[in-house]
């Protein structure tokens, strides 16, 4: 656990960065800090590892000062993964990823060895083992920036902007890895970034920083997202909280029906008479093809001669409630077709079992936080 | 043309105190010891300005004073002063002459390595001499191997001058053959240290190739 106590940074020229901020890094979790440019989130976290040493107040790391431990020391117990990767050109990836092992003095067979097994964990391919940093694109160099920072096992990890300069597409990828990293690894990671939706996407706490170093909240996203502490906060998490909101709920709770769907080969004559407005139909593997419209039935043949509606769908067990909300808009049926992993169908949660289920969201905003 | 001819098959010119391989090894002392003692001055003196960013105006400045200096007033000068007894004149200004370049880009050489690089070096865990010696010079040597070699190609030519003051080397078959209009000698002569710069020059380059690491100079394709 990270403690900041009362922690002040207030530079000569009587800049503070970082004004009295006391708050909790839980172990084995992921807290964010998040804030517009110039409210010390980056400061704040330079100064757990010392880059930057505080004017006031202690940082506890497992309950002992950082002040008390020798800079570099203490940086080699802490995993340091910055925006630009900072990889060293004049070492191949393997060494660049064994920099601390090599600090700590092990033996240069078992730090590579190491290297490796890291390697492979973030998803790079061991060939590049043996290239400069300058061949790898920017997002594989922050991979191997992540790969180093996890060399020795850190129970610490922190990470300065690790993203923001890659594309969006590459972005989002290294965040889904870094959190399936998080899930095997449980580091207590602290993850600065000036983007909210990053934020609420990886933290399992996010601190919100305002201009001047001060701590405006610090909750996990759902409550964030419902409750802003202030005018701030709601400023700087933008629109569609209610929405976003969403993305924390499980679509699991959703009431679904089983009795909607249709093979394609089925004879359209044996559905006459189906007081249902839409149908879904599916193949031999009971994957979804599409939506039917019963006033659209033909006279004869089967569901396969007709041209299908699109649909959307969601992954029961895996998804949220904003997925199935964005699936029933994909559909002129209105309703969002619940899948299994595999993509077979499990069943429809039609309009009606959605507004039930928005319904007790809402409802939990005014109550606990659900 | 015949006269450079001429000048390197006379046998005479190849054996003696006033032969060639004499004059070339003599040439060859000023120049290296001079180098030596430049390099022993610049290249810490570099290296800590650039590290700590202390000095760096002294530096530039005493640098872009000493380069300003008269290689040949100098000369004469102290040896008006010391006299020539021993090679000591000769190395002071062509000192003078190699500390600037190889000092001024050893510090811009530290100085301009990617501040990225020096933070994650630091946030790693290596110490101050650590992020020099491991990072910051491996990354910033094509620039102090090119401040090395423009200090060695002008020590090298410029020892010449030690011929004006009575001393050795190459300088002697110019200023020699000057004086006695045997200008077979002082062409001769002029081709040698042309050469030799030469020489000098295409062996910093391998040098260079040797120390530098590929992914610095990105010799390799992207693969």
């Amino acid at each position: 656990m990270i403690t900041f106590n009362g922690v002040t940074k207030r530079y000569a020229d009587g800049t503070v960065a970082v004004d009295n901020l006391s708050l909790e890094v839980p172990t084995g979790e992921i807290t964010v800090f998040v804030g517009p440019s110039g409210c010390g989130k980056t400061t704040s976290l330079r100064m757990i590892n010392r880059m930057i040493d505080a004017t006031g107040g202690q940082i506890l790391l497992d309950g002992v000062d950082v002040k008390t431990i020798d800079p570099p020391t203490l940086r080699r117990g802490i995993g340091y993964v910055i925006q630009q990767a900072g990889l060293f050109p004049h070492r191949k990836i393997v060494d660049n990823v064994a920099t601390v092992p090599y600090l700590l003095g092990w033996d240069k067979k078992k730090a590579r060895a190491r290297a490796m097994e890291l390697l492979e964990r973030v998803g790079l391919d061991l060939k590049m083992a043996d290239r400069y940093p300058f061949q790898l694109s920017g997002g594989q160099q922050q991979r191997v920036g992540v790969a180093r920072a996890l060399a020795a096992d850190p129970p610490v990890l922190l990470m300065d902007e690790p993203f923001s300069a890659v594309d969006p597409i590459v972005r989002a990828s290294l965040q889904e890895e870094l959190l399936r990293l998080q899930s095997e690894l449980n580091k207590t990671i602290v993850f600065v970034t000036h983007d909210i939706d990053e934020a609420v996407k990886l933290g399992d706490r996010v601190a919100v920083l305002r201009v001047g170093g001060k701590l405006a909240q610090l909750a996990d996203p759902a409550t964030l997202l419902t409750r802003p502490a202030d005018d701030f906060v709601r400023e700087f998490l933008g629109r569609d909280r209610g929405i976003r909101r969403l993305s924390f709920v499980s679509g699991d709770g959703l009431r679904l029906r089983t009795d909607l769907t249709v093979p394609a080969s089925a004879e359209v004559s044996s559905l006459r008479g189906t007081t249902e407005p839409w149908l879904v139909v599916v193949d031999e593997d009971n994957c979804p093809l599409g939506w039917i419209a019963s006033k659209d039935l033909p006279e004869s043949g089967t569901p396969a001669d007709v041209e299908l509606a699109p649909y959307g769908t969601f992954v029961k067990g895996r998804d949220s409630l904003r997925a199935a909300l964005d699936a029933t808009l994909l559909s002129p049926s209105g309703s969002a077709i619940a899948v299994d992993e595999s993509g077979r169908v499990v069943g429809v949660a039609v309009r009606e079992a959605l507004d039930e289920e928005l319904a007790l969201v809402a409802g939990g905003v005014g109550g606990v936080d659900g | 043309m015949n006269w450079v001819i001429d000048f390197f098959t006379n046998p005479d010119n190849w054996s003696g105190p006033d032969g060639i391989p004499t004059r070339l090894l003599e040439h060859l002392e000023f120049s290296g010891i001079s180098l030596l003692l430049a390099m022993l001055i610049a290249l810490p003196l570099g290296l800590w300005i650039g590290h700590t960013g202390k000095g760096a105006l002294f530096a530039i400045l005493s640098a872009n004073a000493a380069r300003a200096l008269p290689t040949l007033g100098l000369l004469v000068l102290i040896v008006l002063l010391m006299g020539v007894g021993t090679i000591v004149p000769v190395l002071i200004p062509l000192v003078a002459l190699a500390v600037p370049p190889i000092l001024v880009n050893t510090y811009e050489g530290i100085r301009n390595v990617d501040p990225d690089l020096r933070d994650a070096a630091y946030g790693m865990g290596l110490r101050g001499g650590q992020v020099l010696g491991r990072v910051l010079v491996p990354t910033a040597l094509p620039l102090i191997m090119l401040g090395l070699r423009v200090a060695a190609i002008q020590v090298v030519s410029t020892a010449t001058v030690a011929a004006y003051v009575g001393l050795g080397g190459l300088g002697r078959f110019i200023v020699d053959g000057l004086a006695t209009k045997d200008f077979p000698s002082t062409i001769g002569g002029a081709v040698l240290v042309a050469l030799l710069a030469l020489i000098v020059q295409l062996g910093f380059g391998l040098v260079q190739r040797f120390l530098v690491s590929p992914g610095v100079s990105q010799r390799l394709t992207i693969r």
